[in-house]
C-alpha cells in the first residue's frame, strides 16, 4: 500500500516537473514578431541553419540562450535592412567562425570533418577486402597420396558398412 | 604475431585520438579575429558615462580587454588573478562591461576590486557580437596597431597568465609600436 503511495507521488512529481518545464518554454519571449510577413520563410531557414555558441547543440532558432535572443534580432535587423542571406551567414561567420554554421563550407580545416567518415570507410573496406583475399589464398589444398588412401579407405569402410 | 600489428597500431591511433579529444574543451571555439584588427567600437565609460571610449583612443598601445559582467559568476573567480596583475603594472587593462545594468556593474567592482584602467559599458551587447562575445568572462590580447592576437574564453586563471597570456604579452611589448 505504501509502495503504490510512494509510486503514484512519484508520478505526480515528474507530471508536475513536465509541466512546468512546458510552461516555461511557452512563456519564452516571441521576439520574432515584429518581422515583416514577407521575412518570414527566409529568417525561419537562416535561424535553423545557424548554430547557438551558447548551446552549442541547438540552433539559433531553439535557443533562449540571451546571445541567441541577441543574434535573432541582429538577423532581423539585417533582413529588414535588405542584406542577402549570404551576407547574413558572412557577418556571423566574421564573428564567430564556421562554428556558427551547421554546413560548414569544404575548405582545407573541414577536410577532416567533410571526408573523414569517408577515408574512414574506404580504409575498412580496404582492410575487408585484404583479410577475404588471404583466406581465399588459403583454402582447400589437394590431397596428398597418402591422404588420398586414407580417403579411399574410409569411404570403402562406409560402404562395406552400409551393405552388410 | 605480425598479423596482430596492423590492427594493434590502428588501435592504439584511435585511443590516442580519442584520449586527446577528452581533453579538448568544445566550448572554446577559436575565433575568426585573431590576428584581425578589432573591430571598431565607441562606448561611454561605466564610471563617467558622458565620456566615450574608442578603438583609436587606445591605438599604440598592448593592452587587454576583459569582458566582465556583474550577473556572471565565474568573473568573480578571475578578478583577484586581475588584480594581482594590475599590481605589477605590466599592461593597461580595460574592462568591457556586457549587458550589464550600470549601478549593479559599480556595486560589483567594489565589492571584487577594479583592476581596469576603464570600463566601457556595451549595455545592449551589440559591440559584444562584433567581437565574437558569446561568453562571459572572455579576455582580448590587443597589440599597438588595433590587432587582436589572442583571446583567452572563460576565467583567467594564474597559470593561464602565466604561461601564455604574460609571455605573448612580453613578445608584443617587444615589439615597438
Amino acid at each position: 500500500m505504501t509502495s503504490l503511495h510512494h509510486l503514484l507521488r512519484g508520478l505526480l512529481r515528474t507530471l508536475a516537473v513536465i509541466v512546468l518545464c512546458a510552461g516555461t518554454a511557452h512563456a519564452a519571449k516571441p521576439d520574432g514578431l515584429d518581422l515583416p510577413e514577407q521575412y518570414e520563410s527566409r529568417y525561419r531557414t537562416l535561424i535553423t541553419e545557424l548554430r547557438c555558441l551558447v548551446c552549442q547543440n541547438e540552433a539559433l532558432s531553439d535557443s533562449n540562450a540571451e546571445l541567441a535572443v541577441d543574434l535573432r534580432r541582429e538577423i532581423r535587423g539585417m533582413l529588414v535592412a535588405g542584406k542577402s542571406d549570404a551576407q547574413i551567414t558572412e557577418f556571423l561567420v566574421a564573428r564567430y567562425g564556421d562554428f556558427v554554421l551547421y554546413n560548414p563550407p569544404v575548405k582545407p580545416t573541414t577536410l577532416m570533418l567533410w571526408y573523414g567518415p569517408f577515408a574512414l570507410l574506404a580504409l575498412g573496406v580496404l582492410i575487408a577486402v585484404i583479410i577475404i583475399r588471404r583466406r581465399g589464398h588459403t583454402a582447400p589444398t589437394a590431397l596428398d597420396s597418402k591422404q588420398q588412401q586414407q580417403l579411399q579407405e574410409l569411404l570403402r569402410q562406409q560402404d562395406e558398412d552400409k551393405n552388410s | 604475431m605480425t598479423r596482430y600489428l596492423l590492427p594493434l597500431g590502428l588501435f592504439g591511433a584511435l585511443v590516442a585520438l580519442l584520449f586527446t579529444g577528452l581533453y579538448l574543451n568544445p566550448r572554446e571555439v577559436p575565433s575568426p579575429l585573431i590576428d584581425k584588427p578589432a573591430p571598431e567600437f565607441t562606448l561611454p565609460l561605466l564610471h563617467e558615462p558622458e565620456k566615450t571610449l574608442s578603438r583609436q583612443d587606445l591605438l599604440g598601445k598592448v593592452y587587454l580587454l576583459n569582458v566582465w559582467a556583474s550577473w556572471c559568476v565565474s568573473c568573480r573567480d578571475e578578478q583577484p588573478v586581475l588584480m594581482r596583475l594590475a599590481q605589477t603594472k605590466q599592461v593597461e587593462m580595460y574592462g568591457f562591461n556586457y549587458k550589464d545594468q550600470r549601478d549593479e556593474a559599480l556595486r560589483w567592482l567594489q565589492m571584487f576590486g577594479d583592476p581596469f584602467t576603464a570600463s566601457i559599458s556595451d549595455t545592449d551587447g551589440r559591440i559584444g557580437i562584433d567581437w565574437g562575445v558569446y561568453g562571459v568572462p572572455e579576455t582580448f590580447l590587443v597589440d599597438q596597431h588595433g590587432i587582436i592576437r589572442y583571446k583567452h574564453i572563460g576565467p583567467v586563471s594564474q597559470a593561464d597568465l602565466d604561461t601564455i597570456l604574460l609571455p605573448k604579452l612580453r613578445a608584443l611589448q617587444g615589439t615597438s609600436p
